[in-house]
């Protein structure tokens, strides 16, 4: 099994998740983060003090699905994310080791 | 006794109280969330606080028997001699109550205004002696000074609603503590963004309405003196928000919300002394003015290097000293400025903000230096960090 964490822009929550929908993922978390990368932060101005700030708001997706499926999510994803702009975001893949469905006590790719 | 003017100024004694609370949500939006409260919190409790002493002595001492025209007696301690009629009463058209309270809503601002410079960084228990202290030793005398038969109300300085008794001396406290209790932990190296100025705009918002009772009930009438003000009041905030916002434009590239909120409260500051003195047209030049001189006084902050938080220095104490001078200026409505060709009503302005200045600051600084000696006046950089809602008032303003 795959984590697959799609961090990116906010707009860009309904269609990544539209998308991956559509391709038969069944749940995901979603939180919102701050963070940057090469887009780096913003300028603020406040009564003339200017003051940069480092963190700009994105929301991060986190799916959890079966190995031979993850490529075609982080696809999905990406093509769904993408604006082709500085700043669009990251995709990480990892494995995971365990799932446990809590409900019915479920395990591995049953409990996805 | 008139009934309308004592409807009119109780109405206005209203419109004053909500300026506080209001101050409270300007300065509270301008602070990091983890302060919001103690911010608040230095506003809101000075209507407690002041009207209590107020009524005890505040008032006596500064509308009391004149005593070498530097303090009033104690002749209307626990409002001894202050009721229903206007027996005694400064306003002899208002019943001395009426008077009175209007009085104790200056008062309680004023306070609140200092409290400013100090955001994010006061412990509560040493504000709200030095407060107590500052209003028994600075506003009361001040007041007297001005209004209560005192030396400079005697000489001819023109102060139509308090921009020497009110703005000066909070700006002139400001700085001197701004000084004396340093900088906030981080400051240089950390942001210190407004958390919500959607609540600063609502907070200037309300300062703009109440600030029709400061200034039109000022004229202690219901009359056309009263209108006067009122839209003096109203022409120069307007104008002064419109300056701020183009000298910002013209400087750093973007119009603010913030920008437009700060311009229209110098406005305020700036007209208060001259709101009954000046005609409308002249408010508008006065505010134009406020605006681009105070946005000029918040910069000038940075290049000082103190830190006084939320720019009282620059807007409340720069602002009512502009706005004293121009009054010495443009007075042609019952009082001849240098337009109208006495000169020396300009010399006599100057006295007064001079002295002002001086006494505010020096008294502000003793006081000062005795509640921080003994009680202690600057939260530590842990309690700093941690926020002075939890460190001084076990609260936190959002769940989330």
């Amino acid at each position: 099994m795959k984590k697959i964490e799609i961090i990116t822009r906010t707009f860009k929550l309904d269609e990544v998740r539209t998308a991956l929908t559509g391709i038969g993922v069944k749940g995901m978390t979603v939180n919102e983060v701050k963070g940057f990368g090469r887009q780096g932060g913003h300028k603020e101005v406040y009564r003339g003090a200017e003051y940069q700030v480092d963190f700009v708001p994105k929301i991060k997706i986190d799916v959890v699905v079966e190995d031979d499926f993850a490529s075609e999510v982080v696809e999905a994803a990406t093509k769904a994310a993408q604006t082709g702009q500085v700043g669009d975001g990251k995709i990480f893949v990892s494995p995971v080791e365990e799932v446990v469905r809590i409900r019915t006590g479920e395990t591995g790719d049953d409990a996805i | 006794m008139n009934l309308v003017d004592n409807a009119f100024i109780l109405i206005c004694a209203a419109l004053v109280m909500f300026m506080t609370p209001g101050l409270a949500l300007f300065y509270g939006g301008l602070v990091r969330s983890k302060n919001v409260l103690a911010t608040i919190m230095q506003s809101f409790i000075m209507l407690g606080l002041v009207s209590v002493l107020w009524a005890i002595c505040g008032y006596s001492l500064s509308f009391g028997s004149d005593i070498g025209g530097l303090i009033g007696g104690l002749d209307f301690a626990f409002l001894n001699g202050v009721g229903m009629d206007n027996l005694n009463s400064p306003a002899d058209n208002l019943p001395h109550l009426t008077f009175m309270i209007f009085q104790c809503m200056f008062a309680v601002i004023t306070p609140a205004l200092i409290s400013g410079a100090f955001a994010e960084r006061m412990k509560f228990a040493g504000f709200m002696v030095f407060s107590a202290l500052w209003l028994i030793l600075v506003y009361a005398p001040m007041c007297h000074w001005v209004w209560g038969g005192g030396w400079m109300g005697e000489m001819g300085a023109l102060d139509f609603a308090g921009g020497a008794v009110v703005h000066m001396s909070s700006g002139a406290a400001a700085l001197c503590c701004a000084i004396l209790i340093g900088k906030r932990k981080g400051h240089g190296s950390t942001a210190f963004i407004p958390h919500n100025l959607p609540m600063t705009i609502l907070g200037a918002g309300i300062l703009w309405f109440g600030w029709f009772g400061f200034n039109a009930g000022s004229a202690l009438a219901a009359d056309g003196l009263a209108a006067n003000a009122f839209v003096t009041t109203h022409m120069a905030t307007a104008a002064a928000a419109l300056s701020w916002i183009v000298a910002e434009w013209m400087h750093g590239g973007k119009a603010t919300t913030l920008g437009a909120a700060s311009g229209a409260v110098a406005g305020l500051v700036a007209i208060t002394p001259a709101a009954g003195f000046v005609t409308p047209m002249w408010a508008i030049v006065i505010g134009l003015g406020a605006g681009v001189i105070c946005y000029g006084g918040i910069m000038l902050k940075n290049k000082f290097g103190y830190d006084d938080a939320l720019d009282v220095v620059g807007i409340h104490g720069l602002g009512g000293t502009y706005g004293a001078l121009v009054t010495g200026v443009f007075a042609t409505v019952g009082a001849e400025g240098l337009i109208a060709g006495n000169a020396n009503q300009l010399w006599i302005q100057f006295v007064s903000v001079v002295a002002t200045w001086a006494f505010c600051f020096a008294m502000t600084f003793i006081i000062f230096k005795v509640v921080d000696a003994t009680i202690g006046l600057k939260a530590s950089d842990e309690e700093q960090d941690k926020g002075m809602d939890i460190a001084e008032h076990s609260e936190t303003g959002y769940q989330w």
